[in-house]
């Protein structure tokens, strides 16, 4: 599933990140790597864009955009530490080798 | 944006005495701009980066201790990344190095968000793998106090650089952060930082690292810093300044390595090694921060789908009410000075050309530019009450579905909006947008709002014009073209801003990231500092031209003081009107009179003659002139205050065979005229003093004028075809 898939209040983990370079860039720079776990907090009044949760910042970017960024569905909010966190993106490092 | 702005030699910035050169630097919203003003006090400055236009705030902080030494601190926008696609984000990079005319920093002071910290400290990895000197100022403490990170394990991780802890907006720490940057100047702090990059990738960056040119070779460490930067940086898109040999290498290396994503190597390593070190950041582990409760609340409150728009709505309405209304007391209060002044001098000065350019050219020009202040002030301080407490984000999130699909930024809505009071504080109000061409394109389009200078001249013209009747037996006709006058304004506005969107400054469409900061309590000391300091470059900068331009209309109207006798040399059709009119006074043959006759011609076919004509030309210094420029014409000496008879005047002027020269139609073109003409030079100065060049006011000009011309053309000649 897609970033955009996701319902309000959902905690998702991101795959990984498509679409135009720069937009891919600035977002894995933002702390959005692979492994990341960040949740859909809201819409904007007109649907459109998106506020998301990550790494304790209120980021928004637009549903479009939002359609080019791959996660899974995580576990419940309670379960975002710190630790297992960091082993994923180190997975993630890894896994791109 | 163009070449020859960014090619702009640099500026010699240096001040003589060559003190040291430090930089502040920082994510946007971490409070750099607070510690920036705590560090300076007082003693700050606002001029341009070498070669393009942002604005740089730079200041002299003298340090503690025996030698009392002073430092240069600039001030380095806001930015998450050294990596740039556009030339306005080089400037971290360039700044930081010393790079392109920019002063070469003894010292970086990074700014660091302790609430945000993974973030953050990914610029400060940039920093200090580049090997560049720096001291890390861990702010906002006092927001993270029940798990606060660790200092000393901070600086462990970059191999020993200082970290101060800081609270700028309390002022906290700022003397440690002194004597740490006092100590680093001794003894640079270069720190040292291992990320464990897969092995393929390092090879790539030896070969791009390769290619620098030769300003930028360094220690092995910073020319491997510098290619991972080209690499991350460089692509067939990017506006940046490198050498073509160092980009050509970077595609190879992107095309030789198919199927692999070489930003995500990078930027993948440098998040693992972050977050492997995390756990050691903290005393306890379970902080993973969570959105601020704070501005949780809030946030459900204003960003929710309804009560959200109404609040905004609510808070839009404020601004532009105040910006409206508010200002009034003050605007008229500097008017009536200003008349004092120019009666002073009137009854004290002898007659003649001195009193004459001294009053209306001198002290009406300062009047010109001192009118202005009121609104300025007033809406710097909403825009610093609302970029301080982190509001303005939320605009921007709120309006960008909105303003998207006219191609303007989600932050253009704020400037906009105050078009409608006055485009001058609007358009220096476009600084709320860090892109060069949103920016740019909110500027073109701003001067065709509805402005309250417009609002005498439509108050005027349709009393003058327009019977006093009702539609259906109860809708005023005067008072629905007042409010159509407003809607035609923000449809062209909206259209104006489509097209030149997708025209004069077409741009690649940019992906929004757009950070909801949480919200602060905004310092009232950094807002009267912003207030000021926009006020002064408004004064100092476009006030200069406002000024000039004030005293040559002036001129223009004014000469030559030949007695009318002169004037049948000049030319026929001039006598046939000074016979028609034979009240006209000395402004019929000035130099601005003649040029209104001279245009006739051209403005005829939108049903003006040559009295419009000269009202128009002094309209020139601001839109409400054309009320008394036209006073002068038919010789009443205060249209302003006197309205009643300049209307019976214009709606009794007749032509030659008898028929009234000026119809609703003419009244319906002129209105259309001075809502699209822009004939404010003041809007014209600031676009200068905004862009740096006199391209974009002459473009503006252009375009607002000729579509002017055009629609009252069609206006004029269409509603006489229809018999109106």
């Amino acid at each position: 599933m897609t970033l955009a898939d996701a319902t309000v209040g959902q905690l998702v983990m991101i795959d990984g990140i498509g679409g135009e370079r720069a937009f891919r860039r600035r977002l894995m720079e933002l702390g959005l790597v692979p492994g990341t776990r960040l949740q859909l907090i809201g819409r904007a009044p007109l649907g459109d864009p998106l506020e998301l949760l990550v790494r304790g910042c209120s980021l928004s970017i637009r549903r479009a955009e939002a359609a080019s960024v791959e996660v899974r569905l995580a576990g419940e909010p309670r379960a975002e530490r710190a630790i297992p966190l960091a082993r994923s993106a180190l997975a993630g490092a890894r896994s791109s080798q | 944006m163009n070449a020859a702005e960014t090619l702009a030699p640099p500026s010699a910035d240096r001040l003589p005495g060559e003190r040291p050169v430090v930089l502040l630097v920082g994510n946007p919203n971490v409070g750099k701009t607070s510690l920036f003003n705590r560090l300076t006090g007082q003693k700050a400055r606002v001029g341009n980066y070498p070669g393009i236009t942002v604005e740089r705030r730079s200041g002299s902080v003298t340090l503690p201790g025996d030698d009392g030494a002073d430092i240069e601190l600039i001030d380095v926008p806001g930015t998450y990344s050294l990596c740039a696609r556009s030339a306005e984000e080089q400037i971290a990079l360039n700044a930081a190095l010393g790079l392109a005319g920019h002063p070469s920093p003894t010292l970086i002071v990074l700014v660091v968000d302790a609430g945000q910290l993974t973030r953050n400290l990914y610029l400060a990895l940039q920093l200090v793998e580049l090997r560049v000197p720096i001291v890390i100022a861990l702010n906002m403490m006092d927001e993270v106090e029940d798990n606060p990170p660790i200092p000393e394990a901070v600086s462990k991780l970059f191999g020993g650089v200082p970290v101060v802890v800081t609270n700028a907006r309390q002022g906290e720490g700022i003397g440690e952060l002194k004597h740490a940057v006092r100590r680093a100047l001794a003894r640079p702090p270069v720190g040292s930082v291992e990320v464990r990059y897969p092995p393929s990738l390092r090879r790539v960056v030896d070969e791009v690292a390769d290619a620098l040119p030769a300003e930028m070779k360094g220690s092995v460490e910073r020319q491997r810093a510098l290619g991972l930067w080209a690499l991350t940086s460089l692509d067939d898109e990017d506006e940046l300044q490198v050498s073509g040999d160092l980009r050509e290498r970077c595609r190879r290396a992107h095309a030789e390595a198919p199927g692999r994503d070489l930003d995500r190597e990078i930027i993948t390593a440098r998040y693992a090694f972050l977050d492997a070190a995390a756990a050691d950041l903290y005393r306890r582990v379970e902080a993973h921060p969570h959105k601020h409760k704070l501005s949780e609340r809030m946030d459900r409150l204003l960003l929710h789908p309804v009560l959200g728009f109404v609040a905004f709505l609510a808070l839009m309405l404020l601004v532009f009410q105040s910006l409206f209304t508010w200002a009034d007391p003050a605007i008229g209060a500097i008017e009536a000075g200003v008349g004092w002044l120019q009666a002073l001098v009137l009854d004290t000065f002898p007659d003649g050309i001195l009193r004459d350019l001294v009053s209306e050219g001198i002290i009406g020009g300062v009047g010109n530019v001192v009118v202005f202040l009121p609104q300025i002030l007033l809406l710097f301080f909403f825009i610093g009450l609302l970029e301080d407490s982190g509001y303005m984000a939320r605009v921007a999130y709120l309006m960008d579905r909105i303003m998207r699909s006219l191609g303007l930024h989600g932050r253009a809505f704020v400037p906009m909006l105050s078009g409608f009071a006055c485009a001058v504080p609007a358009i220096l109000a476009t600084r709320t947008m860090e892109r060069q061409r949103d920016r740019l394109l909110t500027m073109l389009v701003i001067p065709l709002m509805t402005c309250s200078a417009r609002l005498p001249v439509y108050t005027l013209v349709i009393a003058a014009l327009f019977p006093p009747m009702a539609l259906f037996g109860w809708v005023p006709v005067q008072g629905l073209l007042m409010v159509g006058m407003y809607v035609f304004s923000v449809c062209i506005t909206l259209i104006a801003a489509a097209v030149l969107g997708r025209t004069a400054v077409r741009g690649r469409r940019v992906a929004l990231i757009l950070e909801l900061p949480p919200y602060r309590l905004p310092s009232l000391g950094a807002i009267l500092k912003l207030m000021w300091e926009r006020s002064a470059v408004f004064l100092r900068e476009a006030g200069t031209v406002i000024l000039v331009c004030t005293i040559a209309l002036w001129a223009l109207l004014s000469f030559p003081r030949t007695p009318p006798a002169v004037e049948a040399a000049v030319g026929a059709p001039v006598a046939a009107e000074t016979a028609a009119a034979p009240q006209s006074p000395a402004i019929e043959n000035s130099f601005g009179g003649r040029l209104g006759k001279a245009l006739e011609p051209a403005i005829a076919p939108l049903g003006f003659d040559w009295k419009i004509g000269v009202g128009l030309i002094g309209a020139f210094a601001a839109r409400e002139v054309f009320v008394s420029t036209m006073g002068l014409v038919y010789g009443i000496g205060d249209a302003e205050e006197a309205v009643e008879p300049l209307r019976e005047k214009i709606r009794r002027e007749a032509r030659a065979d008898g028929q009234p020269a000026y119809r609703p139609l003419t009244g319906l073109s002129l209105l259309v005229f001075f809502a699209l003409a822009c004939q404010c030079m003041s809007t014209l100065a600031v676009v200068h003093r905004e862009t740096k060049t006199w391209r974009w006011p002459a473009f503006v000009f252009a375009y607002m004028t000729g579509l002017a011309y055009v629609m009252s053309l069609a206006v004029f000649q269409v509603g006489s075809l229809l018999g109106y």
